[in-house]
């Protein structure tokens, strides 16, 4: 999921492999047909591409669409290189084949905020190479040379002869790949940088958009289920009498992770679950309570955990220091709570499965459910709609919601559609993981950090993960798990403190965690950012000269934090009452910084504006980091004002949106959003704009009310008083 | 059976009389348009037109709308033409989009009471429809421009 499993793994080197040897291949015999038929097991042409005789450009996506943005921003990359009629492309997600493959992970996967970089070559070559083909076919067609035809709008055309796409496909398909494929210059591009309008907004704006939970078929049932309250427990007994009596409801099948109750629709399904009696036998997770954990991460943080990175001798050096600071931070579990709740269909024929759901690594989820039924990968089919939202939650390397659906398909022998509620969702898994920081920092004579002492405590994501996806982390090789250190132990902070020290304790906990949007930053940033903003009040210094002063050596950091400072208009011209804090962070490769202004009113932070600057390198599709940066922003701003999961006697305490807010339109700020205009290495944008917006909300309210909140979500700061 | 009037077209279906609207018309009508986020009018995913009004279809059930007028998504109008689905579309206002038919179809009445929204008008009317991926910015200045459009259309 994020840059640091790509490193540890090692898998960049597998992008060339992947990337070379790239045939497009035409599908001109009819409409429809793809390499869905091949078998998995072969390794599949690249396809990503299919010319069809109507002239449709069919563009399948290797990711898939969440509302980041890709449906729009993979046929950008086409179209440069093919000169295809926009209005000609049609987008697909791809089944889960191999060839569709990450160019930097040996899986189909959609997150990290790597689907732009990771696929800005694949994809122009696959138009490019598409285009050399076509030409060659269309200039043997009409008897003259490929030198003197000339591409556009989805037609090659010599002097006053032209043939479209479509009439060429099947001829193209038959020429031999070519061996190089030039892709264009950067002065010669007409879609990259520029702005088109996305692809999918009318089906998004009609109701004609499919999602999961759209999957709708005849004879198809729905499943709703009565889970487990604590994670890891077990159904006892249960009574579905009463269950079975409701209309409409025709079976009750137990799975693994409770009953699920199959009815004619939703409605019958959840009145035949209210229905149950189940008895639960809760097991080990009935001890886990929040204030508990708190205590217990709290000593374990004292004690210096696995080495994340060391300079120096940090212990030495504070004794030495001129000054001390120190600090715990305190972050909650965290449920991504996207808008479409979990779902999944499937239809068991024979020793045939075919599946419907919106998931971030279809692969995994067709293994897990060809594990289940004993059957081939190839035997199951797996359809991928528009994901409802996923934020890292439709991304799990053990499948939960598949297999469940697939479970209760095997066990009821039904067509079901499996649909969690808003309830299932929150309570049913998968946080981002609690997590206590201790830190403790010298301050030299002139008030510059000499020596930093940091300690994390937090579940390992990779433990679990790394159990499906094979290699390190989660403390099982004694390598600190990256995805709980990131944006710690890579700090350009720490790169200019003489001796520093990161240690982390990754404590077993039967609650399952997992890769929240942006991931090991969404805490990290936090107590970094508001760690540096408080050293920066200790030396009487003002925060940004302090941060400007630490990132000597960071061009990229300090070209996003002087680019959001100077548009925000730093500490110039504030109305009466108003406050800034300041924060930059670099995740997933590229560089962030946000100034949040707010008032006080009534007690309570409001936050009026949020300037934001990143450096992502090259902005394929610019709106749509601009459309990033303010869905981060405003995912920042709920996760820092409100979210919070809490446990007591092992349930999850939270049900639906009444107790774990997320902002709403009248909470939301003035978002200005500025892409440094930047040729350095690309970036993602999903994730990176998220890290900033809590620690610079903290540090406005420090400026605010001299109050440093070491514990999230801050409306808890407020809410008392 | 239960007989209402779905986007001009009459409906005869059997359900419950507690079954909510939702359901009847994503189950039973397949129309899958009208959205399911939270099932406790938290969310605003499900928002509906009942004779007019602004209603969340997963609390609303379906015996309050028996004989009665019904607007989803699909019908607010029949070639995506109408003002907020072309402001939307300008301002490219949709990231994952599984809110958005109910953001629409609360900003559509508000748009038919107050012709001329205020950013104040707009958070009050809206403030009742989630958007997890954050499109409000978006939403403001397309309900906006919805307006203008919807002025041009009733002067031409």
């Amino acid at each position: 999921m994020t840059q640091n499993l790509v490193s540890r793994r090692n898998f960049l080197k597998n992008a060339a492999i992947l990337s070379s040897g790239l045939i497009v291949p035409f599908t001109a015999l009819k409409a429809g047909k793809r390499v869905q038929d091949d078998p998995f097991t072969s390794f599949a042409p690249n396809a990503f591409l299919n010319i069809k005789p109507d002239n449709t450009i069919e563009i399948i996506l290797a990711h898939v669409e969440m509302g980041q943005g890709v449906w729009t921003t993979l046929p950008m990359l086409v179209a440069e290189e093919l000169d295809c009629d926009w209005k000609d492309i049609a987008v697909a997600h791809c089944p889960p084949n191999p060839a569709y493959n990450h160019t930097a992970m040996p899986l189909i996967i959609t997150g990290g905020s790597t689907s732009t970089w990771s696929e800005f070559e694949r994809y122009r070559k696959a138009g490019a190479t598409a285009r050399i083909l076509l030409t060659q076919a269309a200039a043997a067609k009409m008897g003259v040379s490929v030198a003197s035809c000339k591409t556009e709008n989805s037609c090659v055309i010599s002097g006053d002869k032209k043939l479209s796409y479509g009439e060429v496909a099947a001829a193209a398909a038959q020429l031999p790949a070519p061996k190089e494929v030039p892709l264009r210059a950067p002065n010669q591009w007409k879609y990259i940088g520029k702005g088109v309008k996305r692809l999918d907004t009318t089906a998004k704006v009609n109701g004609s958009a499919k999602f999961g939970l759209d999957v709708q078929y005849p004879g198809m049932l729905t499943a709703v289920v009565a889970h487990v309250p604590v994670f890891e427990g077990k159904v006892k007994s249960f009574d579905a009498s009463k269950a079975l009596k409701v209309p409409g409801v025709r079976k009750v099948v137990q799975v693994p992770r409770g009953v699920a109750v199959i009815a004619d629709h939703f409605w019958a399904a959840k009145k035949g679950r209210d229905a149950l009696v189940v008895t639960w036998d809760r097991g080990m997770g009935a001890s886990l309570s929040t204030p508990d954990q708190t205590q217990r991460y709290r000593q374990q943080a004292l004690k210096d955990g696995l080495q994340a990175a060391k300079k120096g001798d940090a212990k030495a050096s504070l004794a030495k220091a001129a000054q001390t600071v120190e600090a715990e931070f305190v972050f909650p579990y965290l449920a991504h709570a996207p808008m479409e709740p979990m779902n999944c269909t499937v239809r068991i024929t024979g020793n045939k499965c075919e599946i419907w759901t919106g998931t971030q690594m279809p692969a995994l989820d067709q293994a897990a459910a060809a594990k289940i039924l004993g059957f081939k990968r190839e035997d199951v089919t797996l359809n991928t709609p528009f994901l409802g939202g996923a934020f890292g939650r439709r991304a799990t390397p053990d499948s939960d919601f598949v297999s469940e659906a697939v479970e209760i398909a095997k066990a009821s022998k039904e067509f079901i559609k499996l649909v969690w509620t808003r309830e299932d969702d929150m309570k049913g898994g998968y946080y981002r993981p609690f997590f206590i920081h201790k830190i403790k920092v010298g301050l030299g004579s002139d008030g510059m950090p000499v020596a930093w002492h940091h300690n994390l405590v937090g579940q390992s994501i990779m433990e679990r993960a790394s159990k499906i996806f094979g290699g390190g982390g989660g403390g099982q090789e004694k390598k600190a798990d990256d995805t709980s250190v990131e944006g710690v132990n890579n700090s350009p902070y720490l790169t200019n403190i003489p001796d520093h020290f990161v240690g982390l304790h990754s404590p077993k906990e039967v609650m399952p965690v997992l890769w929240y949007r942006s991931v090991g930053n969404t805490h990290t940033a936090y107590a970094m950012e508001v760690m540096i903003d408080a050293l920066a009040h200790t030396a009487k210094q003002d925060p940004l000269e302090y941060r400007r002063k630490l990132l000597k050596g960071h061009p990229r950091h300090l070209a996003a934090l002087n680019l959001a400072a100077e548009k925000a208009g730093w500490k110039k011209n504030l109305a009466p009452g108003h406050f800034q804090g300041i924060a930059v962070h670099e995740a997933f490769k590229s560089y962030v910084a946000q100034v949040v202004e707010i008032s006080m009113v009534e007690g309570k932070p409001k936050v009026h504006k949020v300037t934001c600057a990143i450096d992502c390198g090259l902005a394929v599709n610019p709106d749509g980091v601009v459309a990033q940066m303010e869905s981060g922003i405003v995912w920042g701003l709920t996760m820092a004002l409100y979210s919070e999961v809490t446990l007591a006697k092992g349930e999850v305490q939270q049900n639906n949106f009444y107790d774990y807010p997320v902002l709403r339109i009248h909470e939301t700020p003035v978002i200005d959003v500025h892409i440094a205009d930047s040729r350095e290495e690309m970036g993602g944008a999903g994730e990176p704009c998220v890290p900033p917006t809590a620690p610079a909300l903290a540090n406005a309210i420090f400026e605010a009310t001299g109050k440093r909140i070491y514990q999230l979500p801050i409306m808890h700061h407020f809410n008392k008083a | 059976m239960i007989t209402l009037n779905v986007n001009n077209s009459a409906h005869q279906v059997s359900a419950e009389p507690d079954m909510p609207l939702l359901w009847v018309l994503r189950d039973l009508l397949n129309l899958t348009g009208t959205k399911f986020g939270c099932g406790v009018a938290q969310c605003g995913a499900c928002t509906v037109h009942l004779n007019g009004e602004a209603v969340r279809s997963c609390i609303t059930p379906v015996s309050r709308a028996e004989n009665q007028q019904v607007v989803t998504i699909e019908g607010l109008s029949k070639d995506t033409t109408h003002p907020l689905q072309q402001a939307w579309m300008a301002h490219d206002v949709p990231q994952c989009g599984y809110c958005q038919s109910g953001q629409i179809m609360s900003a559509a009445v508000l748009l038919r009471q107050n012709p001329d929204p205020t950013d104040e008008d707009i958070d009050l009317a809206m403030s009742g429809n989630i958007c997890r991926c954050g499109t409000y910015p978006r939403i403001r200045k397309a309900i906006k421009d919805a307006a203008k459009i919807q002025k041009q259309k009733s002067n031409a």
